[in-house]
């Protein structure tokens, strides 16, 4: 069937209007837009790591969660899932459950990059039928922005901030997509908020519907910690394509594809300028040519795994 | 009928888990508790439980997908000891307060550093105020028992706490004892299903809110009504478990109690070397007696102070240091029992057998002789004490 956003986005939502998230972050759009690709007969159990989207959520007496929901702590969501998926198998090998469950993760980029990391690994390793999401707004953003492994080079946060003599963060983005695609998984996508959510949507139903542990890893802006216009959210992430800063790809088996190719790609003075987290260097040519190298290796490198392939 | 065995303290509770048949284990390997995910991974491989185990990469997450798959609906348990109950305290705290019935069998041993494989009790006494229900044994046997009659408590509606089935590293679990266990029916029959009211896949559920101050407090509270329903629970699963077995269980032993002017409260294996020394002193005239704790968490606090009240002086055994100048936990909560009785005996505080000293009985039988000086004297003398050191 042909995607068609209109005629999805009449099924019930799963993640209700009034969480307290703020105007213009992509996280709960992200998680509307996975859960959208679960069939609507399936039932599903959601773990989230400690971060924005548990705490703004899911507040006692309070639930935005249509389906069964489970947090404990901020570095084991993946554990969480893996483990929740691990009782679903006993109940239906025993014939104590009948219903079909699927089981899906999700964890900002410190609960998945960083303090999450081998929960994670540990659970893709033992294979739990699982989708884990990560919405990467590139720093500790619960907590008051600080850096964390995803942040990108030169930002200013709040533990690296752009100072006299130092101006901002001094190492480069983790590559996360890639540390999971050494785990052999059957699935792995990159992908953001766009457009019609397409390219969102078909990764995640692929995802969730691929038998076995499986990872998204999703761009999603954050006003606050990158400081835009509430409204720029969208924008943002089509920048961060077309730039190449966040190019959409997917490994299946093994095997690389870009799933968009820009027509022609955008300077990453485009990205920066629209963020006031890299205000201190928008006039720093040095630094922007350091970026500019950053994101054209990387792209290369993507060129070259995805050009193996065919 | 039970069927009479020889088994290490490992081996009786991995086959007391298989009795159970849970629906997850989910474990990591730390000595001297790495035997029971070992042999419990046989018995799953082996297909003679329905169980799953989860391998886990860590402790932390051991504790993690313990509690998740206790939330999930099923029956859940896992094992560690030390440094591995250690990694796991951020998730002990969060297992209790989402009342989820883990059981997790703490093979003591004690906590780095320095390095140390052997045991005392620093590992679990650490975690005392975690909303864990702790038991603790002397033998094989009583490992054995308190695991299945734990995993009734800690499931009990009124209680839905974790509970913690703790016994000493090496003494307890590697030494071979003679065990009677109980028939697989017996057992089944005993721990029945685990119904919760509320699980992930079984109703649409939501664990792990955002807690502000408006409800955290209450929900402290409640947390605090489960663990003083949990001693109800003990003495009532105690009970039911004596009816099939014949062994009977309190929340702590009185041994020879009754008419004792001096007696050692313990905790642990020791147990049974306090009780020999007991034995052997009552031969010579001498009124000593043993109360060993079996439930300390929830602490008997009522009914230690009414059953110590009339002893004339008691010397309480802490193998584990607070390193806090005050003395260790079992003799402060000990004391403070007493506090509210009429007659206070003389009461005073041994450290013992630390990162695995060995306790003899020479060693306890001097403990006691300690206590009919202080008794002739009248003077308590130095409070805080340590046992087989050398200075």
């Amino acid at each position: 069937m042909a995607y068609n956003l209109k005629e999805l986005s009449l099924k019930p939502e799963r993640l209700t209007g009034g969480h307290r998230m703020c105007a213009g972050c992509a996280a709960p759009v992200v998680v509307r837009g996975v859960l959208r690709a679960l069939k609507e007969d399936d039932k599903a159990v959601i773990t989230s790591a400690t971060g924005c989207l548990e705490v703004s959520t899911f507040l006692y007496p309070y639930t935005a969660w249509e389906d069964s929901f489970f947090h404990s702590a901020f570095e084991n969501a993946g554990c969480n899932a893996g483990a929740i998926e691990t009782a679903y198998r006993v109940l239906k090998k025993t014939g104590k459950l009948k219903d079909t469950y699927k089981f899906i993760a999700f964890g900002g980029d410190g609960g998945t990059y960083d303090i999450g990391l081998q929960s994670l690994s540990g659970a893709m390793e033992r294979g739990h039928d699982m989708v884990y999401v990560c919405y990467d707004n590139g720093a500790y953003m619960n907590t008051g922005i600080q850096r964390s492994s995803a942040t990108p080079r030169y930002a200013d946060t709040t533990t690296s901030p752009a100072g006299k003599v130092v101006n901002g963060k001094q190492q480069g983005r983790k590559e996360l997509t890639k540390v999971m695609a050494a785990h052999n998984l059957p699935y792995i996508a990159q992908t953001a908020p766009l457009g019609n959510f397409k390219d969102l949507h078909e990764k995640a139903e692929k995802a969730i519907y691929t038998e076995g542990p499986c990872f998204l890893n999703v761009l999603s802006p954050c006003p606050r910690g990158w400081r835009y216009d509430t409204s720029k959210m969208m924008d943002l992430c089509k920048i961060a394509v077309e730039t190449c800063f966040w190019p959409l790809y997917e490994i299946e088996n093994g095997k690389y594809t870009i799933t968009y190719m820009p027509k022609e790609k955008r300077p990453i003075t485009d990205w920066i300028e629209a963020q006031g987290r890299f205000k201190h260097i928008m006039k720093n040519e040095e630094a922007i040519k350091i970026i500019q190298a950053d994101v054209d290796a990387q792209w290369a490198e993507l060129k070259a795994l995805a050009n193996l392939n065919n | 009928m039970g069927k009479r065995d020889k088994l290490s303290g490992n081996e009786a509770v991995a086959i007391a888990m298989r009795q159970i048949n849970p629906g997850v284990v989910a474990a990591f390997p730390i000595t001297p508790s790495t035997e029971v995910p070992q042999y419990f991974a046989s018995f799953v491989n082996d297909g003679l439980v329905d169980t799953e185990f989860i391998p886990v990469e860590s402790e932390h997450s051991a504790m993690s997908a313990s509690i998740a798959a206790s939330a999930a609906g099923v029956r859940t348990m896992t094992a560690t000891s030390s440094n591995g109950l250690s990694y796991m305290y951020e998730m002990l705290y969060i297992a209790s307060m989402s009342r989820t019935p883990v059981i997790l069998n703490c093979v003591n041993r004690t906590v780095s550093g320095p390095l140390n494989i052997h045991c005392d009790h620093g590992d679990s006494m650490g975690a005392r105020d975690s909303g864990w229900i702790q038991v603790y044994s002397e033998t094989n046997q009583e490992a054995y028992d308190n695991l299945i009659i734990g995993t009734k408590v800690a499931e009990d509606p009124s209680v839905m706490l974790p509970f913690m089935n703790c016994y000493d590293g090496f003494i307890t679990s590697h030494s071979v004892e003679n065990i009677e266990l109980i028939d697989d029916s017996d057992v089944k029959k005993f721990v029945g299903e685990y119904e919760p009211a509320h699980a992930l896949l079984k109703n649409t559920c939501a664990f792990g809110p955002f807690d502000s101050q408006l409800y955290y407090y209450e929900h402290k509270r409640h947390q605090a009504e489960g663990m003083k329903n949990a001693k109800a629970a003990i003495i009532k699963y105690s009970k039911e478990f004596e009816k099939i077995t014949g062994r009977k269980y309190n929340l702590f032993e009185e041994y020879k109690l009754d008419d004792a002017e001096i007696a050692l409260v313990i905790i642990g294996s020791s147990a049974g070397t306090a009780k020999f020394v007991a034995n052997r002193l009552r031969d010579k005239g001498i009124k000593a007696g043993v109360l060993k704790i079996r439930a300390f968490r929830p602490f008997p606090f009522d009914e230690i102070g009414a059953v110590l009240k009339n002893l004339k002086a008691i010397a309480v055994m802490d193998k584990c240091t607070s390193l806090n100048d005050a003395g260790g936990p079992l003799f402060l909560e000990v004391r403070s029992a007493l506090f509210d009785q009429p007659l206070h005996p003389h009461t005073v505080n041994y450290l013992y057998g630390l990162g695995g000293r060995d306790v003899k009985a020479g060693d306890l039988e001097s403990v006691y002789m300690d206590l009919i000086k202080i008794i002739e004297t009248g003077e308590t003398g130095n409070v805080h004490r340590y046992l087989g050191l050398v200075e």
